[in-house]
């Protein structure tokens, strides 16, 4: 089995403006987009896991044009707040790589 | 079909942050009809719009205006700087504009300059709140009348159109206050008959500069071209290379959705667009669609000042520390606020103040969030930060912090320890004021000009 970070050409954070944070997980093909897609290991609900958030505060996207799917979600501190730990909410993404994906 | 053809030269993806003089000079030798860059966004943080700041350093900013506006001034186009010294506030447009006349002066330029401005009075911010005009995005703070007399300043992020009326009025180069990026590049091929779609989303493209390649090397200049239905962009450093999938996923970044761009005057649509390499460098892109807004709305963007803020950085490396590392650091937590109380009394509470230890090597990056639980480093760096109404005072809550975190015992050593390895003498370090974005809303002016006075001068 593979993970997340060995099949993807990109993994990545960033904010979105700053009370939003977004996370790009980009494939250098379509077969291995399409293959990751198929496993459905990627959703809103693990999303919600990992950040600890509702479901519908996350947005998911599926970008077929570039191989990607993308997640947006509010970020848990507005950026640079006394708490914040992460302004340009850019090493964010780090739980993802990790991650196995079935079948591969 | 259109047949006109709009050249567009984007200078960087920020002024201030770099290009390579060579790929801002192949983009002349294309004619470009204009050159663009803008020079900030909230990106660094609450601090710079708060503070009246800039990001960058003057001397970077010096440096590729200097650059931009000889090349604008000898091909006589017009240039573009939008959200001037970072944040795009009266100081940052100040601090920009002097640098501009700086440049003017020692290359003996004379031009007709338009300075855009983009703070937002107080009092016509409460009028349009009274009248419901302010409206909130999503997630927003809270927002009211006192929300505007606490921030610093809050700046309204213009569209396109005073872009245009300034160039309309003769201006050869407009500096403005905060500004949508996409709108430098947008304004000059809708009017000149590039589909809306086509024309935003090359604004789109060009507003990060060179970040659109495959491989980016370090920031640097970008050239689209609007033609008729399409438009192509492509790298000016011979190095780099533009694909279909390179340019597509720009749209990701920093996006939260990565179909939908919402900007004053409408939202562009990128669900549709296709994109195909015309060689191994340059991309040609079609079918993106603008809707024109019902409502036209002008973000806003607010800093506040939280206070001021003292820090200590150091080092625990002792393994049996290590083990009780939460339970040590939430006694000696402890023993910090109750020498606070000994030293201050009831003149400080607990809500005067905001004491927050950072732990690196456990959960620096991610806070709660960090799905790792167990320690698993031999080390970790613990900063140790005071926030409060004073430097005075978050400075000596920082130095109560660090004598007690210092010498806090663990059961195993009997006798005075020392479990901090202090980075720095003296061991805390005064980060001044700190802020905080405190809005995330709309206005809906009377037209796209109410909020953004123009100034003329001939700069000779």
């Amino acid at each position: 089995m593979k993970t997340i970070g060995e099949l993807a050409k990109l993994v990545r954070s960033k904010n979105a403006g700053p009370f939003v944070m977004t996370i790009d997980i980009m494939f250098a093909d379509s077969e291995t987009y399409e293959l990751v897609k198929k496993t459905g290991i990627l959703n809103r609900r693990m999303v919600s896991e990992i950040y600890q958030m509702s479901e519908n505060q996350v947005q998911f996207f599926e970008v077929d044009n570039c191989y990607a799917f993308k997640i947006s979600i509010p970020r848990p501190c507005f950026q640079g707040d006394i708490r914040d730990s992460d302004s340009h909410a850019g090493q964010q993404y780090a739980p993802f790589v990790d991650l196995m994906v079935p079948g591969t | 079909m259109v047949s006109t053809e709009v050249r567009i030269l984007a200078g960087s993806g920020v002024c201030g942050a770099g290009f390579r003089a060579e790929s801002l000079e192949e983009g002349i030798g294309k004619k470009p009809h204009f050159i663009g860059c803008d020079g900030g966004s909230t990106d660094p943080g609450p601090y710079p719009l708060g503070s009246g700041e800039t990001a960058f350093g003057r001397s970077s900013i010096k440096r590729d205006m200097r650059l931009m506006l000889l090349a604008a001034q000898k091909e006589k186009i017009p240039l573009l700087l939008g959200t001037a010294g970072t944040s795009g506030g009266h100081p940052h447009v100040a601090t920009a504009k002097e640098i501009l006349l700086e440049i003017a002066e020692e290359e003996g330029l004379k031009f007709p300059l338009a300075v855009i401005h983009a703070e937002q009075d107080k009092n016509f911010l409460k009028k349009c709140f009274r009248q419901g005009r302010i409206k909130p995005l999503d997630p927003a703070p809270m927002f009211d009348e006192e929300t505007i007399d606490k921030a610093e300043r809050i700046v309204g992020m213009m569209g396109e159109e005073p872009f245009l009326k300034a160039l309309d009025n003769g201006a050869e180069v407009v500096l403005t206050g905060r500004s949508s990026d996409c709108a430098i590049y947008a304004g000059i091929p809708v009017r000149e008959g590039i589909p809306a779609g086509i024309a935003w989303h090359a604004a789109k493209i060009l507003e990060c500069g060179a970040a659109s390649v495959e491989m980016r090397k370090t920031a640097d200049s970008l050239f689209a071209t609007c033609r008729g239905d399409h438009f192509d962009v492509e790298p000016l450093d011979q190095d780099l290379r533009c694909t279909p999938q390179s340019v597509a996923s720009h749209s990701l970044y920093e996006n939260a959705d990565p179909f939908r761009l919402v900007e004053s005057s409408g939202t562009m649509d990128l669900s549709t667009s296709v994109y195909e390499a015309l060689n191994d460098r340059c991309v040609r892109v079609s079918k993106s669609g603008f809707a024109p807004a019902a409502r036209y709305t002008v973000k806003l963007e607010g800093a506040e000042k939280v206070g001021y803020q003292t820090i200590v950085i150091g080092g625990v490396r002792d393994p049996y520390i290590l083990r009780q590392l939460d339970s040590w650091l939430e006694t000696g937590e402890a023993n910090i606020h109750k020498r606070i109380t000994d030293v201050y009394g009831d003149t400080i509470t607990s809500d005067d103040y905001v004491l927050n230890i950072r732990i690196y090597g456990k959960n620096g990056v991610m806070g709660p969030l960090e799905p790792q639980k167990e320690l698993t480093s031999h080390e970790v760096c613990l900063i140790l930060e005071a926030t409060a109404s004073s430097q005075e005072i978050a400075t000596s809550i920082a130095t109560i912090a660090r004598h007690k975190i210092l010498h806090e015992p663990i059961p195993e050593w009997s006798g005075l320890i020392t479990g901090l390895a202090c980075t720095y003498s003296p061991a805390h370090i005064e980060r001044g004021a700190v802020y905080r974005f405190n809005v995330n809303h709309v206005l809906e002016p009377v037209d796209p000009y109410e909020m953004f006075p123009i100034e003329y001068m001939n700069v000779n």
